[in-house]
């Protein structure tokens, strides 16, 4: 059992709890849980969706209240906050170091775009360096991956292809 | 087989139903693809477009039924094609590649930019949809960018399909930017812009892609499609069969 409050406590297990298909993260370290907060009667943990679509949003809030449950912390519930939305700017250090040990190209920063600037047609895809080797000889291969979240790259120096996860 | 909704079609009910069913109908279209795009890459791309189109959808519909009580399924599944509000462009059969990714263009820069004015809409909701709409709207018009100038600045034969695409879609581009009244109470209250003033800035985003392809917008003529006002074309029922079939024949089917 975890020592501190209550709160402190839903803490540590969710920092246990897994993103389903990124299964590396923690839904702490994909920076999605935004307060946990003390109700009358429960717990509430208040969570940020990644993508309009993601399919792994559902999954994930019954993931959180089962673990929460499962510490004997419960009753607990949680709630959705789409405001403001989700930035790859929040995954942690620690998150995105073990992104790249799992072979997926940490995001890079997202500048503060406000989509006014105009849109660059042609635009080269970003250098993004190799999780395995380093190198910065990389070319993209798909701008979508297999999940909403990742495009498709390949390293020319190493050989080996790589999934990015896209700054947004 | 599962009776039709009746809507309350209050002015801010329809704007919200236009915002959603643009996005519905556009993934129901681009989800035809799956499995017959021409490369894997692209297959998957469209598929992920067509997911994060349903996902705003499912957000707005969501909102849209909240006051009376309709959840996003009952709206999706149960409503009858003269209560689908999305303008003609998106229901247009899907056509060939060239078809796809032109409307991708043109559906998204208009998304990008009614996304980006509905970030400071004065429904809390809205905006916070909106907000991370924006984000997907961006990217796809950036991928769709990138294949119109591949297919219109290609092949003789990529060109050709493209200024053929050009003309099919073009007559469809005026009713995204002719206001009524649901329009007119929606900018009156703050819940959306008006939309003649997004027109000069997608012309331009949209000339400025066209340009790079070696492709030319066609002249505008006086046709006005209907679609968001209820009147659909008659391709509309078709897919409305195919998307509500299951609901209908087995209500409140899941699996």
């Amino acid at each position: 059992m975890v020592a501190g409050t209550r709160i402190e406590q839903a803490w540590a297990v969710l920092h246990n709890v897994l993103d389903p298909e990124v299964p590396v993260l923690s839904v702490c370290d994909l920076g999605i849980v935004r307060e946990v907060n003390e109700l009358p009667g429960a717990l509430e943990v208040v969570l940020t969706p990644t993508y309009s679509g993601c399919p792994a949003t559902e999954a994930i809030e019954r993931s959180v209240i089962e673990a929460v449950q499962a510490a004997g912390l419960g009753p607990v519930q949680a709630r959705t906050q789409r405001a403001p939305a989700w930035s790859t700017d929040w995954i942690s250090e620690d998150g995105r170091r073990k992104l790249k040990e799992y072979g997926i190209a940490p995001p890079g920063r997202c500048h503060a775009e406000d989509g006014s600037a105009p849109i660059r047609i042609l635009r080269r895809a970003p250098a993004v360096p190799c999780p395995r080797c380093d190198s910065a000889n990389t070319e993209r291969l798909s701008a979508f991956g297999a999940t909403a979240c990742k495009a498709l790259y390949r390293c020319i120096a190493c050989r080996e292809p790589f999934e990015h996860f896209k700054p947004i | 087989m599962q009776p039709s909704i009746q809507l309350n079609k209050t002015p801010a009910q329809q704007y919200l139903l236009r915002v959603g069913d643009t996005c519905l109908i556009l993934a129901q279209r681009l989800c035809e693809w799956s499995g017959h795009a021409p490369a894997l890459e692209e297959d998957i791309a469209l598929s992920n477009m067509a997911l994060d189109l349903v996902g705003q959808a499912r957000a707005i519909l969501t909102h849209a039924g909240a006051v009376q009580g309709l959840s996003e399924d009952q709206l999706a599944f149960l409503r009858d094609e003269r209560d689908y509000c999305n303008p003609t462009l998106v229901e247009l059969p899907r056509g060939d590649f060239a078809f796809t990714v032109l409307r991708n263009l043109m559906v998204a820069s208009y998304l990008k930019l009614l996304w980006q004015r509905l970030a400071t809409s004065t429904d809390a909701e809205v905006a916070a949809i909106a907000a991370k709409a924006l984000k997907e709207a961006r990217y796809h018009q950036q991928h769709a960018a990138d294949w119109v100038v591949r297919l219109g600045d290609g092949t003789a034969e990529s060109k050709a399909r493209c200024e053929k695409a050009l003309q099919r879609l073009w007559p469809y581009v005026a009713e995204l930017f002719s206001a009524d009244e649901v329009d007119a109470a929606a900018a009156a209250s703050g819940l959306g812009p008006s939309c003649a003033e997004l027109q000069a800035t997608w012309a331009d985003e949209v000339n400025q892609v066209l340009a790079h392809a070696t492709l030319a917008a066609p002249k505008a003529g006086s046709y006005l499609s209907t679609g968001k006002r209820g009147v659909h074309s008659e391709h509309m029922g078709f897919l409305l069969a195919e998307m509500q079939h299951l609901q209908r024949a087995y209500p409140g089917g899941v699996w």
